[in-house]
């Protein structure tokens, strides 16, 4: 169904601006043309699709699924749940306290904190529309496979006493959670696309431009020779230069897939993503509100030591 | 009539705020409009996803930014 795209591009480019197959420009123009035309389609799409499924999903309900429930059980189940139950940063601390005062063990509260921004529907649909779905699947796997191994890491580490203590004495009030009808869900589902479209635009746009420029110029296996697997501290360089970039998905992901065309290799390119996605100044700054500076170090180490492993493990196996 | 903005003051809260702002403006009535960003007084209140609209100590919506059309309906 997605060939569509790559035949109007092909029209375009060829038909229209008469350029020749194999030429740098052309290469260029058409990997924007395609990719801006698919991934726009895709996201639009499947963020409304994901915004009906988050309707089923507040916060308060998902509380509510992971209290008195076995500990591995719980890291899992609260793994998923991050990536369905809507979130932005800045209701990470009332989401935290809420979920601390409902008993949620910490390390558990931890591995929604992580799957939450880490496995978002549009690192899913860029990595589905410009990687394939393998890539996207097996980012969405190894993502909640992190956010479970760090929760139940930092879990471990019994660091309750790092939590700031005013969390502790709030009581949290029970609130009937307004019931949304049919109607209400596809008014939220709309809202949803065009709050994440007019906010991510831009940079989905700069993105694929970069990411078209790589594919036309930059030489095959360019990145090979100097971040390929033989380079051992590639996938930390990947992790550092990732953090900074934060909210940015959008627009590194296009410049990522041109880069792994041109010899990235696959384990390095998960790792950078989700330390894009993962580790956020802003939200460390928000989460300091609840969280001692001895957590907040802890949970980053963690978060990132797991996120380099996994730059490892693939860039070994493939 | 009271309505109460709960929200630690993110962009978001502001815009909320605005729009809420605007109904009772369109709407032509009289209502006092609160700012909630102490943590713990939103969470005593239920909510766990800002920004939240209460309207006479009922919560009315959370988790997202509500348009003046939607504000309307729950003042009604």
């Amino acid at each position: 169904m997605l060939k569509i795209f790559t035949n109007f591009a092909d029209f375009i480019t060829f038909q229209i601006l008469g350029l020749n197959q194999g030429e740098h420009l052309s290469e260029a123009i058409h990997f924007f043309i395609e990719d801006t035309l698919k991934i726009f389609f895709l996201l639009v799409t499947i963020i409304f699709v994901v915004a009906i499924v988050r309707s089923f999903f507040p916060p308060e309900r998902t509380r509510r699924f992971l209290t008195k429930k076995k500990i591995i059980v719980a890291h899992v189940l609260a793994a998923l749940l991050g990536v369905v139950t809507p979130f932005c940063s800045c209701s990470a601390c009332p989401l935290f306290i809420g979920f601390v005062e409902a008993g949620i063990p910490l390390g558990v509260t931890f591995s929604f904190l992580i799957s939450s921004p880490m496995v978002n529907e549009v690192a899913l649909v860029l990595l589905f529309g410009l990687f394939g779905w393998k890539i996207a699947v097996i980012y969405l796997v190894t993502g909640i496979l992190v956010a479970v191994v760090a929760g139940f890491v930092i879990g471990r580490l019994n660091m309750e006493k790092y939590v700031a203590d005013y969390v502790w004495e709030i009581r949290m009030g029970e609130a009937e959670i307004p019931q949304l009808s049919w109607h209400d869900r596809i008014e939220y589902a709309k809202g949803y696309v065009k709050d994440i479209i007019s906010r991510i635009w831009p940079y989905v746009l700069g993105g694929i431009a970069v990411g078209a420029l790589v594919h036309g110029y930059v030489p095959q296996d360019f990145l090979l020779r100097y971040a390929g697997p033989s380079n051992p501290v590639a996938v930390p360089i990947a992790v550092l230069l990732g953090v900074p970039l934060y909210s940015n998905a959008a627009g590194v992901i296009p410049i990522v897939q041109a880069l792994m065309a041109k010899g990235l290799p696959l384990g390095t390119t998960l790792a950078f993503m989700m330390a894009v996605t993962a580790l956020s100044f802003p939200e460390m700054v928000i989460l300091s509100q609840v969280l001692k500076r001895q957590l907040i170090i802890t949970f980053v180490g963690v978060v990132t030591t797991a996120i380099i492993m996994v730059g490892y493990i693939f860039n070994f196996i493939i | 009539m009271k309505i109460q903005i709960l929200g630690p003051g993110c962009p978001r809260c502001q815009t909320l705020a605005d729009n809420v702002h605007k109904a009772v403006q369109e709407l032509g009535i009289d209502a006092e409009i609160e700012k909630v960003t102490e943590m713990g007084k939103i969470m005593s209140l239920g909510v766990m996803s800002t920004p939240g609209i209460v309207v006479d100590g009922k919560v009315k919506g959370t988790g997202r930014l509500f348009t003046v059309d939607e504000i309307k309906k729950m003042l009604k």
